[in-house]
């Protein structure tokens, strides 16, 4: 369903402002969405001043700098800092992205605006909810499906099929792409968004899986597939480069062709 | 998908449409769906059209005069431009359909020039009207 404005426990309300220390170098503001499940209270927008010159480039090196100087109740996932698990997905400056590779200084806008990755359930400050998303990425069985008695050694596959998994293998779940869809947002419950669907066309087009046509099969329903509209979000925010808008064309190419 | 367990009220949804900055593929696909809808109205106002003519000159002239009033000018060239956008929108998608037209920067021109074609050809309708005498 489509809902343009939030429900009445989730708008967001100011909150506090955290100036900068005495002392402090070049200074720009960061509004960062909070949200404490004990308090009861509304989420609120606290604004920290930040003395980005004691601090590294990257929007996740001025949360850390938050956390570490000003203010350590602030919660947020964050492992390599290198782009690689996908944990520090949130939504800055209005576009979903990885924290620790994109900086604070591209940012536009005053302040460095900082939210949860958007239309999911806040656990806490910029930790969400992804339950949902695990979940439909274990519904597409993202694993070989084979028949054949397995071989001697492993399953082959020529450098041609396996270059048709280039562009697909390199997601890293972080889920940037599917919580960027408006048509995500408003049938997160039914359609499967981006990210899954891409993961979908992985397996489909991999030259070992045997598996084609169920896999087609159990994606054909008016809304696991065919909700997406081509808003483009998705491809216009993977952290990777990736492109989910095709590998799902690509899908809805396939369940054409296998009836004509 | 609210942990109310602990007792802890529900979880809050986190900022969506507020706090996105668009981009012109989003746009168009919203412009899109708008005129799709305008377009339902317009089919509405044809229907309209043909009853006002099937029941006689009075009805057809009360009706005329409502379509050649400023409102109704107004409507008409909306749906002027929402039949071209639709066309214009639905060629990007036979292409789409095809596989191409992906790349983001792609994507953007198609969608700007979709905007683009929509303005012009409304107005060079307009123009070609006004000069037939039709308005």
């Amino acid at each position: 369903m489509v809902e343009l404005v939030l429900p009445k426990n989730s708008r967001v309300q100011d909150g506090r402002h955290w100036p900068a220390p005495a002392g402090a170098g070049k200074v720009r503001a960061f509004k960062v969405y909070r949200y404490d499940p004990e308090t009861g209270l509304n989420p609120r927008w606290d604004t920290y001043d930040v003395d980005v010159d004691a601090c590294g480039p990257m929007v996740l090196d001025a949360l850390l700098h938050i956390k570490n100087t000003m203010d350590p109740t602030l919660a947020f996932r964050r492992s390599c800092r290198e782009g690689v698990c996908g944990s520090c997905a949130m939504n800055i400056g209005g576009r979903n992205t990885l924290a620790c590779t994109h900086g604070h200084a591209d940012t536009p806008g005053k302040a460095v605006q900082i939210s949860p990755l958007p239309h999911l359930p806040v656990v806490k400050d910029l930790i969400p909810d992804l339950t949902l998303f695990y979940a439909q990425y274990a519904s597409i069985e993202p694993w070989l499906h084979t028949e054949t008695p397995e071989p001697q050694s492993e399953w082959l596959q020529s450098p041609e099929d396996r270059e048709k998994l280039d562009g697909l293998y390199e997601c890293i779940l972080c889920a940037c792409c599917s919580t960027s869809c408006p048509s995500y947002w408003w049938n997160g419950e039914k359609y499967l968004g981006p990210a899954v669907l891409l993961h979908a066309y992985r397996w489909l087009i991999d030259s070992r899986d045997e598996a084609t046509g169920d896999r087609l099969d159990a994606l054909e329903d008016p809304f696991k597939l065919y909700r997406c509209h081509t808003i483009m979000n998705c491809a216009q925010v993977c952290p990777k480069g990736l492109n989910p808008a095709k590998a799902i064309a690509e899908i809805k190419k396939l369940m054409v062709e296998r009836v004509v | 998908m609210s942990d109310t367990s602990r007792g802890l009220p529900p979880r809050p949804l986190s900022p969506h449409l507020s706090v996105w900055r668009w981009h012109i593929t989003m746009a168009c696909s919203i412009l899109h769906r708008g005129c799709l809808m305008a377009l339902y109205v317009g089919a509405l106002v044809l229907v309209g059209w043909t009853l006002a003519l099937a029941s006689g000159p009075d009805a057809y002239a009360t009706y005329a005069g409502l379509l050649t009033s400023p409102l109704g000018r107004l409507v008409l060239f909306g749906l002027t431009f929402a039949l071209f956008f639709n066309l214009a929108y639905s060629v990007r998608q036979a292409f789409w359909d095809a596989g191409h037209g992906f790349m983001p920067k792609t994507a953007d021109m198609t969608g700007a020039a979709a905007i683009a074609f929509a303005a012009v050809a409304t107005v060079v309708v307009w123009v070609i009207a006004a000069f037939t005498g039709a308005l």
